[in-house]
């Protein structure tokens, strides 16, 4: 219990510090919002090209918008040697990280539940569907699990906004492509057991990403 | 500061064999030394010595290459949740976050290291560091110098009966220092283990039994405050570290 009420503490005080500023949530937001109506802008009305590049347009979307804000996870805990002080209290390492993640997931969910409304009504497609939603949830969860691990390793570098993305989309990658091609099938109308295979996946990434993060992050973190 | 305690008890800090390499470049040369319970020691040295570096080891905030730290028995590195809330550090870095007010702050602290009956804590430590009135304003918006006195409200939150202080006067006014110095003696009949570094000769004198200087990663000289007058102080130092006065 003592693991989860730290957790809860960390988690807690970076969406209070979010909803002071809402510096991560605005910047994201406004950066998916341009993305999308750019898309619109580039494709307007042309039906066949909109329902063939849909699932693309959404992930490259969520995908720069994502390290936006993992680039941001670490920047407050950078400022005043903050990461030292959770170093220096009496919490494993693997507290920090669940916490953090579990953050920065909170303001990736916020993100895509406003811009999928958005991308729906401007594009005309039916993204709110379950299929899609749940290829959503697990694909972020990957993203965002591995991204928490990198974002903690490249806030010590000088390009860290540079970094984070070199480093981490070769790792990522294989979650965005099953998160596409989750996404084409789901915008395609297709039934949840055509998804199995995307999902196991997925589920399959999540894990690995989660457990090897988790382990592997007081290495990151320890000079 | 008090002075060392019983000889009896088993040393608050031991440190053995203590080596921190980065790469090729030796920061740290396995260092021995240990602080009684109550004792207070220096650790002086010019810039470059070692002294953060050996503060972030016991702070348990870098691992060391090689050597063990017991503290107050315990492994530094096995028990390290144990050691940890027995440990409050006060450095030149604050450790607050600017968006947060000082209560969410300490409140944030307060849930990590467990500490019961939060607010009335936060409260007393509030009282103790003069910022009563400014319990509810954002970090961001306080001088230096109040920031710092919050800091020390946060590394004493958990009653830590072992202090790191890292340079912990810098953008303190003399009321604030003096402030720090009573608060380092203890709680009831308690008395701190105190671990400095400075660069503050005269500071060092006043409020430690002990000094330690470090020089290149050794441990060139060590010795007692007590028999010492600055000037003696100051002659050691500069013939230990080879540097001009």
């Amino acid at each position: 219990m003592s693991f989860w009420r730290k957790v809860y503490a960390i988690t807690r005080k970076d969406v209070l510090a979010e909803l002071r500023t809402k510096e991560t949530v605005s910047a994201v937001l406004v950066f998916t919002l341009l993305v999308i109506v750019i898309f619109n802008f580039a494709f307007g009305t042309q039906r066949d090209i909109i329902e063939k590049v849909a699932s693309g347009m959404l992930w490259v979307t969520f995908a720069f918008a994502g390290v936006l804000s993992l680039n941001r996870a670490f920047v407050m805990e950078k400022e005043e040697g903050c990461l030292e002080g959770l170093m220096v209290a009496p919490v494993p390492r693997e507290v920090i990280y669940v916490g953090k993640m579990l953050s920065s997931l909170i303001f990736m969910f916020l993100v895509e539940a406003i811009a999928l409304p958005i991308f729906a009504f401007l594009f005309n497609l039916n993204v709110l569907t379950w299929q899609n939603v749940a290829v959503v949830l697990l694909a972020t969860t990957g993203f965002v699990a591995v991204g928490t691990l990198f974002s903690a390793l490249a806030v010590n570098t000088k390009a860290r906004e540079m970094v984070l993305p070199i480093l981490f989309f070769p790792i990522v990658s294989p979650v965005i492509i099953f998160a596409v091609q989750g996404s084409d099938l789901a915008l395609s109308g297709a039934p949840w057991g055509s998804l199995f295979s995307v999902m196991q996946f997925l589920i399959i990434f999540d894990v690995i990403f989660l457990v090897i993060s988790y382990l592997i992050f007081s290495f990151v973190v320890e000079e | 500061m008090g002075r060392a305690g019983s000889a009896s008890r088993q040393p608050s800090v031991k440190v053995t064999g203590l080596t921190k390499s980065f790469g090729a470049r030796l920061t740290l040369k396995s260092l021995d030394f240990q602080v009684e319970t109550g004792e207070s020691l220096a650790i002086l040295g010019p810039n470059g010595a070692g002294k953060t570096t050996l503060l972030k080891i016991l702070a348990s905030i870098m691992e060391p290459t090689r050597g063990k730290i017991y503290i107050d028995g315990l492994d530094l590195k096995r028990d390290a949740e144990h050691t940890r809330r027995r440990i409050g550090i006060v450095t030149h870095n604050t450790f607050l976050y600017g968006n947060l007010t000082a209560w969410e702050n300490l409140d944030f602290y307060a849930r990590l290291y467990e500490v019961p009956d939060t607010k009335q804590r936060i409260e007393e430590m509030a009282a103790m560091v003069g910022m009563t009135q400014r319990l509810h304003h954002r970090i961001a918006t306080f001088s230096r110098g109040m920031q710092q006195r919050i800091s020390i409200a946060r590394a004493l939150l958990h009653k830590p009966s072992i202090m790191l202080l890292d340079e912990a006067e810098t953008g303190l006014d003399q009321q604030a220092t003096a402030m720090l110095w009573e608060a380092m003696k203890g709680e009831g009949s308690e008395k701190r283990t105190v671990i400095m570094t400075t660069h503050n000769l005269e500071r060092s004198l006043k409020a430690t039994d002990r000094f330690i200087i470090l020089d290149k990663g050794n441990i060139v000289h060590q010795g007692s405050t007590r028999d010492l007058d600055l000037q003696a102080l100051e002659r050691t130092y500069h013939t230990s570290t080879g540097s001009e006065p």
